[in-house]
């Protein structure tokens, strides 16, 4: 029943920038996810979706180290990073989520000026350039400059939800990561930020390697090269708890238009999910 | 028309109805509630007025700038009450010096770095049993490992004997306010400045501890104005002094103080001396008053700064 490994066969090794192998996270005792491979392609955008609960924010969050504040979070599997096992005990983990960056689900920026909020990133790395520049070109890139210049010293909660959240994103910018991982992004976001927000993503796929988690089909469809399907499923080794798992990985067309999966076909059409 | 009929008696029963049993029973509890705050707030309001009134007409220039003098010397006059004035500042100020690091420092710790286990619990408890004792513990705590024993520079009564027991009432209390002024920021923004690839130690000094600001700085004023007040630590300790501090050795010596003034002189037979001890009363609920103000102004400022 179980078709063969849906890795998809074009993803070189040097071209990603990301490589899962083998990849199983448990929270305690409780499996969470298992047995994960995926190449995460340079300078594209991939999307992970799946149904609530099978690990897609667990999976993004192993990527740049953020399970480690999770008291009893363990992986096991290795995650390569421009071929480094980021897992690594001589890995700093700061250093990670230095070069790959996060924007969360809700838009969170800090109790400071709008300047502040993108400079302090770059300065706690010791960025010792020219900061308004700095600041200008990453609130450009994230589409949120026209909306911001006149009022940079105003707090950031100033700002709107959407303008809120793509102040985050150019507050991830402003650290020049290599890697940007969002989840869920635009989900507390009205449909014009959320486009907004997509725009954004396209631009920046010229410059950062981006993965986003979405449980919007169509989000995913839009804005992504590359689609990871998850779902989960009753684990009897594991108390009878749900264990996710990868069960598809391919180019967002061909995932939508012609899934080797039937699990796949059902999810993107919406039978199920 | 029948629907009309219908609509027209749901709006009938919308209308209020004064004499309705759930409607009088309202009505007797704010009433009852109301009653109970007047006479919670009598007693406040009367010491105040009273203070003000017996102690504010005492108010004069000399009596502010002037040294006390001794009960019995002069049955007109009792000097003023300078040196006390300036001796509650130094010793709440040496005390606040001391327990703000090791308190902020100490909330750190248990809001930041603790994951919650026996020790961290351990000391919780222990701070909220440390801000129930009563304060002349400290003061005879201090008294017996540092004053009778003359453990500091061979000095016994002192300054600094009474600015660490101060310190130590006004610990728990600043251990307290740090760790819940922490616990109440969001992990939202934790995680963003971990996000961007800032280590704990920045996220918790640039980011946590701002952002925990006016909690913080609303309880440190809080048990300031506490520790001023406080009366029985500081006689087993700081003592009191007739003589402005002066010298290099200020710490080391007895200090005067409004409380301790207070408790020593509304006790003489003396009319000249109870009458210094209302003014001090006067100029210390006027101090306490200030340090309250301020407090509150501080904690509304960060309030309005998130809000906009
Ligand atoms: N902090 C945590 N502690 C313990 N278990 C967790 C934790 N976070 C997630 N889990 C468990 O791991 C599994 C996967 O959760 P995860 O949040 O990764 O799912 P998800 O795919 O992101 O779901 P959603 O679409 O609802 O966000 C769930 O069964 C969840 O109960
Ligand atoms: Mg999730």
């Amino acid at each position: 029943m179980i078709k063969e490994n849906p890795l998809p066969k074009k993803i070189k090794r040097q071209n990603s920038s990301l490589i899962l192998e083998n990849v199983s996270i448990s929270y305690q005792q409780n499996l969470a996810v298992r047995n994960v491979f995926l190449k995460i392609p340079k300078k594209r955008v991939t999307a992970l979706i799946g149904p609530s609960g099978c690990g897609k924010s667990t999976v993004l969050r192993s990527i740049n180290r953020m399970n480690d504040l999770i008291v009893g979070c363990s992986l096991k599997g290795r995650v390569l990073f421009e071929g480094t096992d980021i897992y690594s005990p001589k890995i700093d983990p700061v250093e990670v989520r230095r070069r790959i960056g996060m924007v969360f689900q809700q838009p969170n920026p800090f109790p400071k000026s709008i300047y502040e909020n993108i400079a302090f990133g770059a300065k706690i790395n010791g960025f010792n350039g020219d900061m308004d520049f700095l600041v200008e070109e990453s609130l450009r890139k994230a589409a949120v400059w026209e909306e911001c210049k006149d009022k940079l010293n105003e707090s950031g909660y100033s700002l709107s939800g959407g303008q809120q959240q793509r102040l985050c994103i150019a507050r991830t910018i402003a650290v020049k990561p290599d890697v940007i991982l969002m989840d869920e992004p635009c989900s507390a976001l009205d449909p014009i930020s959320t486009l907004k927000i997509e725009e954004t993503i396209h631009e920046l796929k010229k410059n950062f390697t981006i993965i986003i988690v979405t449980h919007n089909m169509q989000q995913a469809l839009r804005v992504s090269d590359y689609t990871a399907f998850f779902n989960a499923e009753k684990d009897e080794d594991n108390m009878g708890g749900k264990v996710g798992y990868l069960v598809e990985f391919n180019l967002t067309k061909e995932i939508f238009n012609s899934p080797v999966q039937a699990l796949t076909k059902d999810y993107v059409t919406g039978k199920f999910g | 028309m029948k629907d009309r009929v219908q609509l027209l008696h749901t709006a009938k029963q919308l209308n209020y109805k004064t004499f309705s049993r759930k409607n009088i029973l309202e009505k007797l509890q704010t009433a009852i509630a109301f009653c109970l705050l007047i006479i919670s707030i009598i007693p406040i309001t009367f010491i105040l007025v009273y203070v003000l009134i017996k102690g504010g007409t005492q108010l004069s220039i000399d009596i502010i700038t002037q040294l006390p003098e001794p009960p019995g010397d002069d049955l007109l006059s009792a000097g003023g009450i300078g040196n006390s004035i300036i001796g509650t500042i130094i010793v709440t100020t040496i005390a606040s010096v001391i327990s703000v690091p090791i308190g902020i420092g100490g909330g750190i710790y248990l809001a930041e770095y603790s994951s919650g286990g026996l020790f961290s619990r351990f000391i919780r408890f222990g701070t909220n049993v440390l801000a129930g004792v009563p304060s002349i513990i400290a003061g005879v705590f201090i008294y017996g490992i540092i004053v009778s024993t003359k453990l500091i520079y061979g000095s016994n009564y002192s300054a600094l004997a009474g600015s660490l027991a101060l310190s130590i009432l006004m610990l728990p209390t600043i251990i307290k306010t740090t760790d819940e002024g922490l616990k109440l920021v969001s992990d939202d923004l934790r995680r963003g400045a971990l996000g961007i690839g800032a280590s704990k130690f920045i996220t918790i000094t640039r980011i946590t501890l701002p952002a925990a600001f006016s909690t913080i700085a609303t309880g440190i004023l809080l048990s300031v104005a506490r520790a001023a007040g406080e009366t029985a630590p500081l006689i087993f300790t700081a003592l009191f002094s007739f003589y402005w501090p002066q010298g290099n050795e200020i710490l080391l010596e007895p200090i005067a103080s409004l409380s301790v003034l207070i408790y020593n002189f509304a006790l003489e037979p003396y009319e000249a001396q109870n009458e210094l001890a209302w003014a001090a009363s006067f100029i210390l609920v006027m101090m306490l008053l200030a340090l309250n103000i301020i407090a509150r102004r501080i904690g509304k400022l960060t309030m309005d700064n998130k809000s906009n």
